[in-house]
Parts: structure tokens; C-alpha cells; sequence
């Protein structure tokens, strides 16, 4: 191990400065040690065909628990361990098995049946930030209860309770959230949920939860308590993710109009936009963490066998060998390779539901209201330092 | 260059992202009850040549294999 390093190794993570990730210099190799906050160290890996080797292979487990795991923040020492239905944090074959319970849910074929509750949940949204007034903070108004009310109608989630799972996930989230804090606000969410599905199980309706109540948990596929923990994991992914999009891309937007305009021109140039925009923001900015389970190798970097290792998905997503002037934003590029969703068996299971949200949000967001603009200078755009990168508000008007 | 390209999957290993629907949907398709990989040709058109070498190579759970003789 590169101890020898230790003096001048950089600082994991690196922040949401802005716009641009802030990536160390780790030379042409793009390969190299980070501190992590808890003490530890970790390798990091920034370039494309890198992260497509490290994400795909089955050296690397995503258990937190296992000893050598590069945590971020420390793990409370009385926080419960459970198996919990989680399944971006387990390995094959359990992963497996929620994963498949999971896919058919979310394929395209079935995301394309939502697709007109996504565009009226859009439209009326957008009808009641306008009434509200000008300006407006366009995450309250519309990056946050879009995706909200969305995930809430396909779990069965009643939205009228967002502020109370909302404020927990920013918890969640935050990196500044102290560990004991983290631990209380999921544990509440799991609390919340447990009784959510209690109600679902004896008055079902026609939602995911129910159905997984009925058609998993009673059958003893699955437990109430691996039910909870999925639920927690859909209800946080669900909108956190999406409606950081939305509002920073819709920020891109305005600071290119040209191709603003381009797009409101042609509006068949949605898809690649929505494609660019995710390649370009990389809101998983962290990157995604793993252990190494037996020694190996990436790119012909030895690992040995417990050895934390971070896939830095905005810097493959910039890597010129795979994208020419990354930095740029061009949504002619045609992204079709880019990783915002990660690579590997854990990659996005919300992934068509999360494009169907941004291409309905953002062309109905620019069709409706020709006059957008910022209400403030984009300088003085505040960034949240968390897990997901975001922006804390957007105040527009039209 | 002129060869045949012949394709394969691996229903197994697909974590239905629908990747490779997206990509070349002639060629892929996702099962209506389980949502995993449905090779539909598995010696497609020329036509198809690029999006299937696309396909596999986005395919994050390396399901596809592209053979070309
Ligand atoms: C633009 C929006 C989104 C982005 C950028 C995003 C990104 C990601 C990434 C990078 C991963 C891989 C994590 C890993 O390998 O450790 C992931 C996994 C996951 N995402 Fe998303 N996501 C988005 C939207 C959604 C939505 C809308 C849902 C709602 C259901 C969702 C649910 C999940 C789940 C359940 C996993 C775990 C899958 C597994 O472990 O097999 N995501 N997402
Ligand atoms: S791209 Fe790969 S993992 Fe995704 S559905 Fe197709 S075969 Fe399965």
C-alpha cells in the first residue's frame, strides 16, 4: 500500500463548487489514493474504460459492512444491522433476486404507461408555479414535487406526507449531517414506512408497495423488514435524483442559449439533450464506492483483497478519449456512452422513469414558458454539498 | 470487415437495464413478464452492424456477445 504517499494524497470528496466537478491530478494514468474523512484511504478511478472494467467485474462487492469498505462517513456504532432489502448495497445473489422482483416494474414497456400522469403532474405543477408568482424558486415549484408526486403515485406513498420524507432525505444526503443525525432520520423514514405498509397489507391499493405485500411478503419471499428498506431506498431515489436534474438543467439551459433556443426549435432534439445533460451534470458526483473482495486488477493496477476503490463518474464522463472537450456542453454530442447511471449489474434501475421525467419536464418547462430566465446572477447560485449534486434553489421568472 | 455478425445473450447475467433496447430495439427486446433481454435476431441485418457492436459494448452487465466470423 502507498503509504509512503500519505503527506500529499488528496481529500475525498472534493465538493459542488459548481458547475465543473473539481477533480485532483492524478496524471495521464487517472489512477490514484484519496484520504477519506474517516481515516481511511481508498483508491480512485477516473477514466472510462477504468470504471467500465471496476463496475463490471465481480471482484467488487458494494456491502458497506464488509471490513475495508471506503465509507464516507462513519457508521454510528449502534446504528442496527439488518438485512434490509436495500439492494444498491448487496452483492449476487440477493442482489439478484430484488433486482428481478424489481425490473419488470420499472422496464421501459411499463415507464411508457406512466407516461401521461408524468405529463400532467408536469403541466400542473407548472399552472400552479405560475400562480404562485414571479419569481419563483423553480426546486419547490417544480424540480422537487414533480418527481416527488411521481415516485409517491407508483409506490403508493400518500405525497401529502413530503415534507416529512423530504426533510429526512436531505438528511440523508448532506454531508455535513452529523452520523447520529443520519442514523434518527432513517430510522424514521423506516418507522414511517413500516406503518405505510402495515395500512397497504390490510387495505391494498394499486401500488408497487401494495403489490409487493401481497405478491412477495406474504408468499415469504421477502421480509416486512427487506420490504422497508426497498421502499426507503425508492422513495429517496426516486426523487432526489431526478429533481436535482431538473433544476440543474434547467440552469444549463439558460446559460446556453443558443442551444436553448435550438432546442425549442426542434424539439425531436430532446433526447439527446436529456442524454448530454446527464453525461454533463453527473449528479452521482461522489462516485460510487466498492471493496475489493479477492486481489485483482484494473487496468492493470494491482488491488489487493479489502481494499476500498472509488469509481469517479464525472471524471469518465469528461475523459476526451471518450468524450473530446468534455467540459463543453453540446447536446449534439450524441452521449449514448456516458455512466450518470453507473455501469455494472447496479446500474439505474430507475433509469427509464427518470428520463421519461426530464424529457416530459424539461420541453414542457421551456414550451410553456418561452420567457424564462434567472432571477439572480448565475454566480450567486448556491450548490448543496451532499451525496447527489444539486442546486439549493433556482429562482426564475418567465 | 465483410464478415457475419452473429449475437448472443446471456438472460442470466441481464440486469434489464433496457439499455440495448434503447440502442438497437430491431434486435433487443425485454420480456414482458420479467423484463430481461429478448434476442429477437440473432443474425441480424447489415444494417444493424453498429448498433448491435453499440449495444454490447453499453451493456453494463456484459450480457451480449458479438461474434463476427
Ligand atoms: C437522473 C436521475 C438518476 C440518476 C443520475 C441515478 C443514478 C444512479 C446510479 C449512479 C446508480 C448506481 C449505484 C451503484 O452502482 O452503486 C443508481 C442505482 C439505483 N437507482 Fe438511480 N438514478 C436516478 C434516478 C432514479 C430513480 C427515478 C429511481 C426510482 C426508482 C432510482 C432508483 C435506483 C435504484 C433502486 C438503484 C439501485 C439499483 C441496484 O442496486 O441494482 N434512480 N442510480
Ligand atoms: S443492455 Fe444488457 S443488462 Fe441491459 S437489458 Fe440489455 S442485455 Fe440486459
Amino acid at each position: 500500500m502507498s503509504d509512503t504517499l500519505a503527506t500529499n494524497i488528496p481529500t475525498y470528496p472534493f465538493g459542488n463548487a459548481g458547475l465543473e466537478p473539481l477533480l485532483p491530478d492524478l496524471g495521464p494514468d487517472g489512477v490514484g489514493r484519496v484520504q477519506l474523512p474517516t481515516g481511511a484511504q481508498a483508491w480512485l478511478f477516473t477514466r472510462h474504460e477504468h470504471l467500465r472494467e471496476l463496475l463490471r467485474s465481480a471482484d467488487f462487492s458494494s456491502d458497506f459492512t464488509r471490513p475495508g469498505f471506503p465509507l464516507i462517513r462513519p457508521i454510528p456504532e449502534d446504528m442496527p444491522r439488518r438485512p434490509d432489502g436495500s439492494l444498491i448495497r448487496m452483492d449476487p445473489p440477493e442482489h439478484t433476486k430484488f433486482r428481478r422482483i424489481l425490473t419488470p416494474e420499472f422496464m421501459i414497456k411499463h415507464i411508457r404507461t406512466l407516461e401521461p400522469l408524468i405529463r400532467q403532474t408536469v403541466v400542473d405543477a407548472l399552472e400552479s408555479m405560475r400562480a404562485a408568482g414571479q419569481p419563483a424558486d423553480l426546486v419547490e415549484h417544480f424540480a422537487l414535487p414533480v418527481p416527488s408526486m411521481v415516485i409517491c403515485h407508483l409506490l403508493g406513498v400518500p405525497y401529502a406526507d413530503h415534507d416529512y420524507f423530504q426533510e429526512r432525505s436531505r438528511i440523508l444526503l448532506a454531508w455535513s449531517s452529523p452520523p447520529e443525525q443520519v442514523r434518527d432520520a432513517i430510522e424514521e423514514m423506516r418507522a414511517y414506512l413500516t406503518r405505510l405498509i402495515a395500512t397497504r397489507r390490510d387495505s391494498p391499493g394499486e401500488d408497487l408497495i401494495s403489490r409487493l405485500a401481497a405478491e412477495r411478503v406474504a408468499t415469504g419471499e421477502m421480509t416486512e423488514e427487506e420490504l422497508v428498506g426497498l421502499s426507503v431506498l425508492l422513495l429517496i431515489a426516486g426523487h432526489e435524483t431526478t429533481s436535482n436534474m431538473i433544476g440543474l438543467s434547467t440552469l444549463v439551459l439558460l446559460e446556453h442559449p443558443e442551444q436553448l433556443r435550438q432546442l425549442r426549435e426542434r424539439p425531436e432534439l430532446i433526447d439527446d439533450t436529456v442524454e448530454e445533460l446527464l453525461r454533463y451534470l453527473t449528479i452521482v458526483r461522489t462516485g460510487l464506492t466498492r471493496v475489493a473482495v479477492v486481489d485483482t486488477e484494473v487496468g492493470g493496477h494491482r488491488i489487493a483483497a479489502g481494499e476500498g476503490v472509488i469509481a469517479l463518474l464525472s471524471a469518465a464522463n469528461r475523459d476526451a478519449d471518450v468524450f473530446p472537450d468534455g467540459e463543453e456542453f453540446d447536446l449534439h454530442r450524441g452521449s449514448h456512452q456516458h455512466m450518470a447511471f453507473g455501469f455494472g449489474i447496479h446500474q439505474c434501475i430507475g433509469q427509464p422513469l427518470a428520463r421519461a421525467e426530464l424529457r416530459i419536464a424539461m420541453s414542457e418547462l421551456i414550451t410553456r414558458l418561452p420567457g424564462l430566465a434567472l432571477a439572480v446572477a448565475p454566480g450567486d447560485v448556491r450548490y448543496r454539498d451532499a451525496v447527489v449534486f444539486g442546486v439549493q434553489r433556482l429562482p426564475v421568472t418567465w | 470487415m465483410s464478415g457475419r455478425l452473429r449475437v448472443a445473450v446471456d438472460r442470466d447475467a441481464c440486469c434489464g437495464s433496457g439499455n440495448c433496447v434503447r440502442t438497437a430495439p430491431e434486435v433487443f427486446d425485454q420480456d414482458d413478464a420479467d423484463g430481461l433481454v429478448v434476442l429477437r435476431l440473432p443474425e441480424p441485418p447489415e444494417s444493424e452492424y453498429d448498433t448491435v457492436r453499440e449495444a454490447a459494448y453499453n451493456c453494463p452487465a456484459a450480457a451480449i456477445e458479438v461474434t463476427e466470423t
